[in-house]
């Protein structure tokens, strides 16, 4: 097995133990590269079937392309597919610098959605390597009720012994993508022939490397048209991967903020 | 940076990347451990500085936060992410961060040094393939720095290099980083651990990081990179014998899948399986996978690493928590074992109390039967408790209502190891030992299908009335000289006397007998024991009452007993102190235990469970011979009289 087999197998792994342990999960996605990685995963871990819903929680404000690709596949891959709405810009905290608070929608959306089907956890596709304060996440993270992550106490996590026992009314992150790169992700997505959105090569010099709404996300300057110039441009790169998404960069403790009070 | 510095990073090329994209390199998960304010994050800072791999703008980005906070250049805030973190200056939780050197890729894991977040370390070492423990020289060796020491050795992190931080602030002297070098390896090698480097550094100054110290030029050993580059990472034991937990049964469609990853050993399509603790067996039909790349065909074997599934060739009722194996190498079976645990619950692991355990995919509850001794891990001197506290390490014995399937951890980590949840949080981890404690599974007496019970013309009642009494068995069980031989002679006696038909039997003469084939392993003990249980029940059948007289220390293979006799059988404590039978100690043993000529003597070095409920206890260090004799021939006067 080399180390993408060890990835898969892991990340197989806990979508079992959480479809084994909790009921009434879902997963989101984001239409992102990560997300069809992870939908990808959990087609192998079940053996061509995704036995939980697919949940896009939508802003109305990404790229046509990501919803000419959400259409296409939703039906190819034969998912049980569901697409949630994002409340205005007024719902949410107006205390949080401008891009950070269009960001929060999504989590407004989110908590509504979790409410309206009642899901007990949440499939999300998030990695450690895109961020920091990702990178102290859990792979089963609970959440309060409100679904605001207690970042100060989080449970222990060892073994692949993972916490799937709770109170009532507790809310359940879990990441199956935590433990991969960047890289990784465009490796595999490369073996496995897994379809990608076109936004993520250059076009004119400039590619997206993380895709999101699209007035608060800009591209990065690349000349990298295939999975493999992207690989190579990887892995000399010292930009990060979550430059481009202005709701990061707006304040010290910005995103973290928008973590702790739910977003993924 | 210099040109110097920068040689470190792997330079990368048209013709490597190609290479690359063949086989993902190699990649090692290092954590970072030690006491708080030793400087675990500042050197994370520094090796990611002088290795050339902070990503664009970061370096600048720490120095406007610190000065916008106004204090000194703060290489950790690089780990610490949060807050909190920046405010207090320490480490909360375990972090991770990704970069490479010439030699391969690494995750840096940085966990925290504070006692507080202990479980946020042991998250952060558990996952990782060596440790890199770091010790401030001017500081020396403190609590954390031993605690952590003792971690890594329990969770299986063999490799491990030792960084003395802060040599700046000792003048760079020999002398001290010799002193502090020497205490911690006796440290470690009292515990089993050898650390492979022990090297001095300045993570703020950058000496011995990634370029050798010119202030420390006596030392000769390795930079820390260099010594991270010579450690190799976990590989999966494909060569073990098979254990494969059942994760779950899905029924998709037609076909019935069990799924789960292959922990060790190999599996091939054909194999006769073993399923442990039901102990049923098949043969695996099929290996399942799915691709929606074409022509990948579904694999014919799979091994340790691999999260598959597969199909039987007979349906046989298995669910999730069944430990699958080929038939010879079998898990042990129990429902008792040791353990060495870590305690991180915020209340404290008591003694009688009962948790959830998690092994492998398995749940069960278990109750701490002892806590045989607190390790403090500091001195490794040993204390006796009622209780383990969190973040104590200790050594108890557990025990299950059902068999479990298990391995002893030095033969299989992954299934020697186990997680304690007390209400619904990981309280506790641990690994296992069978020290002094039997297999159970070929104990389990399987009776063969084919051979029915022959039934006897004669009824038991018609034995009851001819006799006078019910058949029935009186299990004594007590220390070594607590008065078993002594007091079932005596009510053999009496009961004969009264026109009982009874007979007792007694540890030497079956041993000479019926069991002259078994020695005192712990294993043969149990058979012995089982034996004994077996030939009491058909004493009983036959409408006798059987006396047996064995110290039957555990209580499994007396609740074996139990069953083959069904409700004849009545549990007799015979009961005494250690200190009482020691003084009496008839047959010279507890004088041979104690001088170590015999070997895990009950009650010296080995453990006697007393019975839970017994249906008598007699005192026979407060009461004569005669008036225990009296309440025993009272009790089966009341109980088998018909």
């Amino acid at each position: 097995m080399d180390r993408l087999d060890h990835l898969e197998s892991q990340s197989i792994y806990i979508f079992r133990e959480a479809f084994n342990r909790i009921e009434n999960i879902a997963m989101l996605w984001s239409l992102g590269k990560d997300s069809n990685v992870m939908i990808w995963l959990a087609r192998k871990a079940f053996f061509g079937h995704v036995p939980f819903p697919v949940m896009h929680v939508d802003t109305g404000k990404k790229f046509p392309e990501m919803y000419e690709f959400r259409d296409r596949y939703a039906t190819e891959w034969n998912l049980n597919f569901l697409r949630e709405e994002c409340p205005p810009l007024e719902a949410t905290d107006e205390t949080l610098p401008p891009a950070a608070r269009s960001a929060a929608r999504k989590t407004e959306g989110l908590k509504l959605a979790i409410k309206k089907y009642g899901f007990n956890a949440l499939f999300a596709g998030i990695r450690r390597d895109e961020e920091a304060t990702r990178a102290k996440e859990r792979v089963f993270s609970p959440r309060g009720l409100t679904g605001q992550w207690d970042f100060k106490d989080q449970p222990p996590e060892f073994w692949d012994q993972y916490k799937t026992d709770f109170p009532p009314g507790t809310h359940i992150r879990i990441h199956p993508l935590l433990h991969w790169t960047e890289v990784d992700i465009w490796l595999y997505t490369q073996r496995e022939q897994i379809p990608t959105i076109p936004l993520y090569f250059a076009n004119q010099g400039k590619r997206y490397r993380s895709l999101g709404d699209k007035d608060i996300t800009s591209p990065v300057a690349s000349t990298a048209s295939t999975i493999e110039e992207i690989i190579e441009e990887l892995r000399t790169t010292k930009v990060s991967e979550r430059s481009g998404r202005a709701m990061d960069h707006e304040a010290e403790d910005a995103f973290e903020r928008l973590r702790a009070d739910g977003y993924l | 940076m210099t040109d110097a510095k920068k040689a470190n990073v792997i330079p990368l090329t048209v013709g490597d990347e190609l290479e690359m994209l063949a086989s993902a390199r190699d990649l090692l998960r290092i954590v970072i451990v030690g006491h708080v304010d030793h400087g675990k994050s500042t050197l994370v800072g520094r090796m990611f500085h002088d290795t050339g791999s902070l990503p664009e703008g970061k370096f600048e980005n720490i120095k406007a936060t610190c000065e916008r906070r106004g204090v000194p250049f703060e290489w950790a805030f690089l780990m610490d992410a949060l807050q909190a973190e920046r405010d207090q200056g320490i480490t909360i939780d375990t972090s991770q961060i990704w970069f490479k050197t010439d030699a391969r890729d690494y995750t840096i894991i940085d966990a925290p040094g504070h006692k507080e977040f202990l479980k946020n370390m042991i998250t952060g070492a558990a996952q990782s393939d060596a440790a890199l423990l770091i010790i401030d020289a001017a500081e020396g060796v403190r609590e954390q720095s031993r605690r952590h020491g003792y971690l890594l050795h329990l969770l299986g992190i063999k490799q491990i290099a030792v960084a003395v931080n802060k040599m700046d602030l000792v003048d760079y002297e020999e002398d001290q980083f010799n002193l502090i070098e020497q205490e911690y390896r006796d440290y470690l090698t009292s515990i089993g651990v050898t650390p492979t480097f022990v090297i001095p550094v300045s993570a703020r100054e950058g000496d011995n990081i990634v370029e050798r110290s010119k202030a420390m030029s006596w030392y000769k050993g390795p930079t820390v990179v260099k010594a991270l580059d010579s450690f190799t990472p976990s590989v999966s034991p494909t060569e073990a014998a098979l254990r494969f937990p059942v994760q779950d049964v899905y029924k998709f469609d037609h076909r019935r899948i069990l799924a789960g990853r292959i922990e060790a050993g190999r599996l091939r399509v054909g194999d006769e399986v073993l399923f442990s603790p039901s102990n049923k067996k098949a043969r695996v039909k099929t290996i399942e996978y799915w691709s929606s790349v074409s022509g990948r065909p579904a694999p014919t074997e799979a091994e340790a690493g691999a999260s598959v599934g597969i199909t039987l060739d007979e349906q046989i009722f298995v669910e999730r928590g069944e430990l699958i194996s080929h038939v010879e190498d079998a898990p042990v079976e129990t429902d008792v074992f040791r353990a060495r645990i870590f305690w991180l619950g915020n209340e404290p692991m008591e003694k009688g109390k009962s948790y959830k355990i998690k092994l492998g995919t398995l749940e069960a509850p278990v109750t701490i039967q002892s806590i045989e001794r607190i390790i403090d891990t500091s001195d490794l001197s040993n204390a006796s408790a009622n209780q383990v506290e969190k973040n104590q390490v200790a050594e108890v014995v557990m025990r299950s209502r059902r068999m479990l399937a298990l391995d002893e951890f030095i033969d299989h980590p992954k299934s020697g190891r186990f997680v304690l949840l007390e209400k619904y949080d990981i309280a506790g981890g641990g690994i296992i030992s069978m020290e002094g404690y039997a297999d159970q599974r070929d104990l389990i007496t399987s009776r063969s299908t084919n051979i029915t019970r022959v039934e006897h013309g004669i009824s038991d009642e018609a034995r009851f009335l001819r006799n006078g009494h019910k058949g029935g068995v009186l299990w004594f069980t007590g220390l070594s000289g607590a008065g078993k031989s002594t007091l079932a002679l005596a009510l053999e006696k009496r009961l004969f006397e009264k026109g009982y038909n009874v007979y007792v039997l007694d540890g030497d003469n079956v041993r000479h007998g019926l069991n002259a084939n078994l020695s005192f392993s712990p294993e043969d003990r149990a058979e012995n024991i089982r034996r004994v249980g077996e030939v009491a029940a058909l004493f009983q059948r036959a409408g006798m009452i059987a006396i047996t007289s064995f110290i039957s220390p555990y209580r499994s293979d007396r609740d074996r007993a139990r069953e083959a006799a069904g409700d004849g059988f009545h549990e007799i404590h015979v009961k005494a102190d250690v200190a009482t039978c020691e003084a009496r100690d008839p047959k010279g043993l507890y004088a041979k235990a104690r001088t170590g000529e015999i070997k895990e003597f009950t009650g010296i070095s080995a453990p006697y469970e007393a019975p839970d409920s017994p249906q008598l206890v007699v005192d026979t260090a407060a009461s004569s011979v005669e008036e225990c004799v009296d309440r025993l021939v009272n009790y089966v006067e009341s109980k088998f009289r018909v």
